[in-house]
């Protein structure tokens, strides 16, 4: 059956971007505001899943050939490494530390590990979300 | 130096050796493994003098401060010599296994990656002063040893052998742990030299003598005492040079060694001195008596061995006696110990050196059936002296080591029963003539292994190989040890101060306090004393068994095979897998409402349960907010929502409704003041729909029109209950605060400590950062089971079928 679907295609197109842009601000604000990794990450995957409703399976692997289970992959792993990175420290197991930086652009902004730790958690929720709703959609 | 690294050598060697093999081909790797023990050999022979002078020495590492487990090499002379066997004999058997495997045909990475880990988790098991290092290193040994056995592990008798022995040790080894955390909880420390220390307060303990027991499993199972000893002739399927090294000198003593290291702590149990002793002639006569049974020359090795350390084992035991008598008796308990201990060097040099001989024949002939040998004297002239030197020592004959080490033996067997404390007078009688029986049989298989394989009638036609002398190589390692068995006949003494009285002092510290005092002196010649008599007996009945042995030896065909402890172990083996696998099959029904139903029940139960025993339930109003008008509604609106879930006749309506559900949920997050729960839940509500529905694609088409789902009462109780359990608990839980809640700890820290504004994203990255850390990785599994569910299934009913076949 085919449908008609310019109006949600085209609607996407926009809207993908405003999507993703807000799951990275989200992201970002996550310490101080709501948000954080895994919020962040599960909106990029309903833009990416928005995009798997308006187009097929095959248009969005084209646009973004992405291996999920990789990606799953690379968030665990720096997840981990961020975790047992303390240890080069002497300090215990998932030490997390912070300071605040003059950073150009942005202004005074605190870094923290934990940001690195909640980059992996972003990683690994979007791959995962991706692999379940890509293994189950692709499977016919 | 710090003698407590050195254990970890071999272990380190084992990195390089794979990339060595890959590399270096031209040069067999032997050569480089050979370089560890003879370094470490030579390492430990600094530390004699020491020994000699009654001191010992003791060094240390932490591994798990927090647990208060480290690891203590404490050297002393029983670990020395035990040390000094593991690298001597170590380095004889690499030498031996250079010519032994094949450099292009065999995997030797794998082969000398085991051994060495083998030699690091003995040198481990006997300078360990820790006991659950002790413990780590104790089951490394039966672990490279599954591995060693199953060397050749396209071989089905090496996997089944190599699996009964990690069985038998490993479980032995569990219990020994048993009995070592009851050992730390008496005593309060993993030290074995505190805990010795506080022996005459530990054995009025009511756990002393489960520990005993445990302990005992433990050192039984490994060093192959009855009734556990079947594992030692199966795991003869090793390459021999394992054999020699794991089998008969080294592994299978680490029994005895736990036994000689702990008779200090365990001596004054009557228990310790009856099973010790008793098990251990038991076992002597059971395996030499099965010796003869065996048609594989390493089969009469295997059994001789199972013998041999019986026999240690019983003088261990009666060794331990002389804590009932003390010094001043000038019984011959005191010199039990040290025959234990005199054997155990003898028995490493004889037995080592027969297995080398067993192994060299198997080479050159390519079988190890006796009934097809014979006659090799004249073609493997080298080979056969060694062989006649090793055989004669083992059955006790002089000028050879065993000898010696036998007239102590039976010495120690003869004074049984002048001890008068826990009935020993009374059936220790029993004790003398079963050594005697067992030595006359051992005198019957030591000759069969030796004549029947080099005398008699040459059968060439039934060799697969063309028989002929080994290579030089080959033969160096045996020579020296059957050089070692006569040049311990005639200079004994040096052998028994240098190494034998040091390491009794370890094994009877309440008689001596310096190597110096044990004041035992080794002679081959006592003069006519009965111990002679009993020996010429043995000889006597000996030659006239074996001549006569063709006559009676079909007898042991004889014995129902039905209930033997091989069948009684695979017995065992077979209704644990068939038991288990009826066992889940029963509840795994491939239904996911299966699961579902154990779940919440089990959720039920363990909650009301704790609700009730714990008096929990409370239910009070006060801290409550009034209920607003737009709440309530959003609450009806719940309601419908779910009622419309299960009554809704598609799926289609169940999966909106469901996703109405949850958004009606999140507004409820939104009131009160839950934005980041508000926002995760609106998108995982978002996706799941979106999920579901392609999981709806995939469903069988069901029409609710048609087939109407049976009310079913089971499924209705479960439901109320896991309804009624979580509201009891809600309730409860928010009518009474046990603890001061932490969320005020966290509006203080989480700026300070944590740098951070958000508290519930602080507590995932941060605060409880182990949660997101394994729910992440939890995550990430299950996309690879969805992964292997969906994309790796098998389509074809086919494929299935032949994978129940196998």
């Amino acid at each position: 059956m085919k449908t008609n679907d310019v109006i949600l295609q085209t609607t996407t197109k926009l809207v993908f971007f405003i999507i993703i842009l807000f799951s990275i601000h989200i992201f970002f604000a996550g310490h101080y505001a709501p948000g954080g990794g895994f919020v962040g990450g599960l909106l990029t995957a309903s833009g990416i899943v928005l995009l798997l409703l308006a187009y097929d399976i095959k248009t969005v692997t084209t646009a973004l050939p992405i291996n999920y289970t990789v990606m799953t992959a690379i968030g665990l792993l720096i997840s981990l490494g961020t975790a047992a990175g303390s240890i080069i420290f002497d300090v215990p197991f998932f030490t997390h530390a912070f300071d605040y930086f003059d950073l150009p652009l942005l202004g005074k902004q605190s870094l923290h590990t934990a940001m690195l730790f909640d980059t992996g958690v972003y990683l690994v929720v979007v791959g995962v979300t991706m692999t379940i709703i890509q293994s189950i959609g692709a499977d016919d | 130096m710090s003698f407590v690294y050195f254990i970890f050598i071999p272990m380190l060697a084992a990195l390089v050796i794979p990339f060595l093999f890959k590399k270096v081909c031209g040069i067999h790797t032997g050569w480089f493994v050979l370089a560890v023990p003879v370094v470490l050999f030579g390492l430990y022979t600094t530390l004699l003098p020491m020994v000699q002078r009654g001191e010992s020495r003791s060094s240390s590492f932490d591994w798990i401060p927090s647990l208060d487990i480290s690891f203590i090499s404490y050297i002393d002379g029983l670990s020395l010599l035990f040390s000094l066997l593991i690298t001597g004999i170590g380095s004889l058997v690499v030498l031996y296994s250079i010519f032994y495997l094949d450099k292009t045909r065999e995997q030797l990475h794998n082969f000398y990656v085991y051994l060495l880990l083998f030699m690091t988790a003995m040198l481990g098991v006997v300078q360990s002063d820790h006991l659950i290092s002790l413990y780590f290193f104790w089951e490394l040994t039966s672990i490279s040893s599954f591995l060693l056995i199953g060397y050749w592990y396209k071989r089905d008798r090496s996997r089944f052998g190599a699996l009964k022995s990690m069985m038998i040790t490993v479980f032995g080894g569990l219990m020994m742990l048993g009995g070592f955390v009851l050992l730390s909880i008496m005593g309060d420390t993993y030290s074995i030299r505190e805990l010795i220390g506080q022996a005459p307060e530990l054995a009025n303990h009511k756990w002393f003598v489960w520990s005993l027991v445990l302990v005992l499993l433990g050192a039984f199972t490994k060093s192959a005492q009855f009734p556990f000893y079947i594992w030692l002739p199966d795991a003869m399927e090793a390459p021999t040079p394992v054999s020699a090294y794991l089998h008969s000198a080294t592994m299978v003593k680490a029994g005895l060694y736990i036994v000689a290291r702990f008779t200090p702590l365990y001596a004054s149990s009557e228990y310790w001195i009856w099973l010790v002793t008793g098990i251990g002639l038991l076992t002597l006569f059971w395996g030499s008596f099965f010796a003869l049974k065996q048609t594989d020359l390493k089969g009469i090795l295997a059994f001789s061995t199972v013998s041999q350390l019986g026999l240690i084992m019983s003088l261990l035991g009666a060794g331990a006696i002389s804590f009932h008598t003390g010094v001043e008796d000038d019984s011959i308990f005191k010199y039990a110990a040290f025959a234990a201990i005199f054997h155990l060097v003898n028995h490493a040099t004889f037995k080592g050196s027969l297995f080398m001989i067993a192994g060299i024949i198997d080479h050159e002939t390519g079988t190890r059936d006796i009934r097809k040998l014979g006659g090799l004297m004249s073609l493997m002239p080298i080979t056969f002296t060694i062989a006649l030197i090793g055989s004669f020592s083992m059955a006790g004959l002089p000028p050879f080591n065993g000898f010696l080490s036998k007239e102590m033996f039976l010495t120690g067997m003869l004074s049984i029963p002048e001890f008068n404390l826990f009935a020993f007078d009374t059936w220790g009688i029993l004790f003398p003539i079963i050594a005697w029986i067992a030595s006359v049989f051992t005198f019957v298989y030591s000759f069969y292994f030796v004549f029947r394989t080099f005398t008699g009638k040459h059968k060439p036609d039934l060799l697969p190989k063309q028989a002929h002398e080994a290579p030089i190589g080959m033969l160096i390692s045996p020579a020296i040890l059957g050089s070692l068995v006569v040049a311990i006949f005639f200079i004994p003494n040096v052998i028994g101060d240098a190494l034998v009285k040091p390491a009794v002092m370890a094994i009877q510290p309440f008689l001596y306090t310096s190597p110096n005092d044990i004041d035992i002196h080794i002679s081959a010649w006592h003069g006519f004393k009965i111990e002679l008599w009993m020996t010429i007996g043995i000889v006597l009945i000996g030659y006239l068994l074996y001549r006569t042995l063709s006559k009676w030896q079909p007898l042991y065909s004889k014995f129902p095979e039905g209930f033997s402890l091989n069948r009684l172990y695979d017995t065992m083996m077979y209704l644990s897998e068939v038991g288990t696998n009826r066992l889940s099959r029963m509840y795994m029904t491939g239904y996911m409402r299966s699961y579902l139903v154990y779940m919440f029940t089990g959720i039920i139960l363990l909650s009301i349960s704790t609700v009730l025993i714990k008096d929990a339930f409370e239910v009070s109003f006060a801290t409550l907010a009034p209920i607003r008008f737009f709440e309530l509604i959003i609450a009806l609106v719940l309601v419908a929502g779910t009622v419309t879930i299960l009554l809704a006749k598609s799926r289609l309506t169940s999966i909106i409704a469901l996703g109405a559900v949850g958004y009606t949920v999140a507004l409820f997050f939104v009131i009160f003041n839950a934005p980041d729960l508000a926002l995760t839940q609106l998108v995982i509500e978002t996706i799941s729909v979106a999920l579901f529905l392609l999981a709806f694609y995939h469903l069988p088409k069901l029409n609710r029109h048609e087939n109407r789902m049976k009310f079913r009462l089971g499924n209705a109780l479960v439901a109320l209950g896991v309804g009624i359990t979580i509201t009891i608990i809600a309730l409860s839980a928010h009518s009474q605060k046990l603890v001061p809640s932490i969320s005020s700890y966290y509006e203080k820290t989480v700026y300070t400590e944590a740098g951070g504004g958000n508290i519930v994203n602080v507590i995932l990255v941060d605060y409880r950062g182990f949660d997101t850390l394994f729910e992440i990785a939890v995550l990430a599994i299950a996309s690879l089971g969805i992964i292997a569910m969906i994309k790796l299934r098998l389509t074809k009913k086919k494929e299935v079928n032949r994978l129940e076949d196998k």
